[in-house]
């Protein structure tokens, strides 16, 4: 609680206008005029102009209202503590509202639709994604862009342990898993000895490697035939094929994932890795063996992206080169940072922000990417440190 | 108790450290002082272990510490207070003096009370985050980390820097009692005059070399040292 309030000396809630007079007005203004030029060459100036006048005046006002970003940050960062305060609920309450709000995941499959399982299943499997990435990006501070390459060993490491040699989900996982781990360990052998752009281009690197590999390997992964046939998880005769079933086993990871980074974060482990994210030399110098730790950063964000692999292989039955590539590494990354580096409700928030919006704005198909990238940089003027994020990521070094 | 042979240590090609030789005994304060670039923090950082000699051997009771990473080091015994405090502005007080700790198995609340002994105010401010320190709080907050792993040997890089004079000459104080407790003290220093007063010996940097050597009597009193360091 204390460090929430800590945090806001940080920003005082000053008002853009009383200070600087216009100035407060200025970015949402060039934000607006942005994203109206954006929208310039689908549906011409004039509905460009229009555009412009109705971004700016909804910006604009939303400025005023919320008193700028200090306000509006505030506003988020203590979101939990105001609620916990204004007596609206007592700590009883929350603790059950938490616990409602866990069971409505549970019982969700009685009433969804099918369509909706299948989003929630995708959902689940990016946030185990998303949490590993964090692990490496959010909490020690290095930039992997090839993190999908253990996503992809997860997968393909079911995959054929499945179609060729008959095993299970549940004797498949460990390999699977651990062969994303020791590959993790692997790159960041030699990786570790770069530092911030070099080590994120080594590792993009080693993203594409793999998925050409796949695609190469013919005889091995039937290039990009990819491989089908893949058996759905079971629990003894049980097949988890259908949705909801699935939908419980992913559920099931998700929480794990969840309760498990969460502890390894707060354990000596987590408090190491933040040192070394806050300042590697200072971390040295305090005696943390800070090339282990960050090698244990790697394989531990790698074992979830392979846990991942193998739900996703289980639930699509069909695993190919072409769900690995670069843009999927990007899109867990634009998880962690929406949801604000290091943060793991953040981090869930933001896996379930970038799985859903494209979802619904499918009704707009042409412009969802569109919309989507629009939303992502207002996002990073607005609030660069991502939604949830708390105590955050100094960037120095 | 560490021993500094003909140590010769490299940025790249630059040479920074040509044939340094220090040696310091048990109990000792110790201080270097020397120009901007003369190889001051590059001396302090060879001995932690984060830059690797070319040649030289260093010597840390009786063992070989040339080449042993910087984690190990710290096991040893020796601590740094690096230059620029280099305390984590996101993690809490607390927090900070328990990474100070890390090498340490079992219990810290002993070091702990000792460090909130020595400077209360970090005890008053253990839950705030240390980036909202004041200066002269982040410099006792990092003494204090570097004291949580209960060193033999702490190696201060200019401690005074940046600090009004009257918080500077607390720290020097703090540093004589840190001494008493039995700790060894490796100063560096650019305010020559403060950091001579509290050391017993001293050696003058000059572009990578020990160019003097002596009692800080001494030191105080050579021509050159007064006009050079002293300002007179």
């Amino acid at each position: 609680m204390d460090m929430y309030k800590e945090n806001n000396h940080d920003n005082p809630p000053a008002h853009p206008f009383s200070k600087g007079g216009m100035r407060g007005f200025l970015k949402p203004l060039i934000v607006a005029l942005w994203l109206s030029l954006l929208f310039l060459p689908f549906k011409g100036i004039k509905a460009a102009i229009v555009f412009f006048v109705i971004a700016s005046a909804i910006l604009v006002s939303a400025v005023f209202l919320s008193g700028y970003q200090n306000k509006f940050a505030l506003a988020i960062k203590t979101l939990r503590v105001t609620v916990q305060e204004s007596g609206l609920f007592s700590r009883k309450q929350i603790f059950v509202l938490r616990y409602a709000c866990l069971l409505s995941l549970f019982v969700m499959p009685l009433f969804a639709r099918d369509y909706f399982l299948d989003v929630a299943i995708l959902v689940g499997i990016y946030v185990i994604l998303a949490l590993g990435l964090n692990v490496v990006v959010g909490f020690t501070g290095l930039l992997n862009l090839g993190f999908v390459a253990f996503y992809a060993l997860g997968a393909y490491s079911y995959a054929l342990l499945n179609t060729r040699f008959g095993l299970g989900f549940w004797t498949a996982l460990p390999f699977s898993v651990g062969l994303s781990a020791i590959a993790g360990f692997l790159l960041a052998f030699p990786a570790l000895r770069l530092r911030g752009d070099y080590l994120a281009i080594v590792t993009l690197g080693f993203g594409e490697i793999t998925r050409l590999i796949l695609n190469n390997w013919d005889s091995l992964t039937m290039g990009p035939n990819g491989i089908s046939g893949i058996s759905a998880p079971r629990i003894f005769s049980l097949s988890l094929g259908k949705l909801s079933y699935f939908y419980y086993l992913v559920l099931f990871f998700v929480l794990i994932t969840f309760f498990i980074t969460k502890r390894v974060y707060s354990s000596k482990i987590g408090r190491a890795w933040v040192a070394i994210r806050e300042d590697e030399i200072a971390s040295s110098i305090m005696g943390i063996n800070t090339t282990m730790y960050k090698l244990y950063a790697f394989a531990f964000g790698a074992f979830w992206a392979g846990l991942a692999g193998a739900i996703f292989a289980g639930k699509m039955q069909f695993v190919s080169p072409e769900s690995f590539t670069f843009m999927e590494s990007v899109l867990i990354l634009c998880m962690v940072i929406i949801g604000g580096l290091g943060s793991i409700p953040g981090v869930i928030l933001g896996a379930f922000i970038l799985v859903l919006l494209p979802e619904m704005l499918r009704e707009i198909q042409l412009y969802r990417m569109l919309a989507l990238g629009a939303g992502l940089v207002l996002l990073m003027v607005f609030r660069p440190q991502g939604l949830f994020g708390g105590r955050g990521v100094s960037f120095r070094s | 108790m560490l021993k500094l042979k003909n140590i010769h240590t490299f940025y790249g090609p630059i040479e920074a450290l040509k044939g340094v030789d220090i040696e310091i005994r048990q109990g000792e304060i110790v201080c270097i002082i020397g120009n901007n670039g003369a190889g001051k923090s590059t001396t302090l950082m060879t001995i932690s272990g984060i830059l690797k000699p070319r040649s030289g051997t260093i010597d840390f009771a009786e063992e070989r510490i040339t080449g042993v990473p910087p984690y190990r080091i710290v096991r040893m015994g020796i601590s740094q207070v690096p230059e620029g405090r280099r305390i984590f502005p996101k993690l809490t007080v607390k927090e900070n003096l328990e990474m100070g700790a890390f090498p340490i198995r079992g219990d810290k609340k002993a070091s702990l009370e000792f460090v909130y002994n020595l400077f209360p105010v970090l005890k008053d401010r253990h839950m705030q985050l240390g980036g909202t320190l004041s200066g002269g709080e982040q410099q006792m907050l990092a003494i204090g980390r570097a004291l949580m792993s209960r060193p033999k040997l702490l190696l201060l890089d200019e401690p005074s820097l940046g600090l009004a004079p009257i918080i500077a000459s607390k720290i020097f104080k703090t540093i004589r009692e840190i001494n008493r407790e039995g700790v060894t003290v490796l100063l560096v220093e650019q305010n020559a005059r403060a950091a001579m007063k509290l050391s017993g010996r001293g050696y003058v940097l000059e572009n990578g070399r020990v160019a003097l050597e002596g009692t800080s009597e001494d030191l105080l009193s050579d021509e050159q040292v007064r006009k050079a360091y002293l300002g007179e």
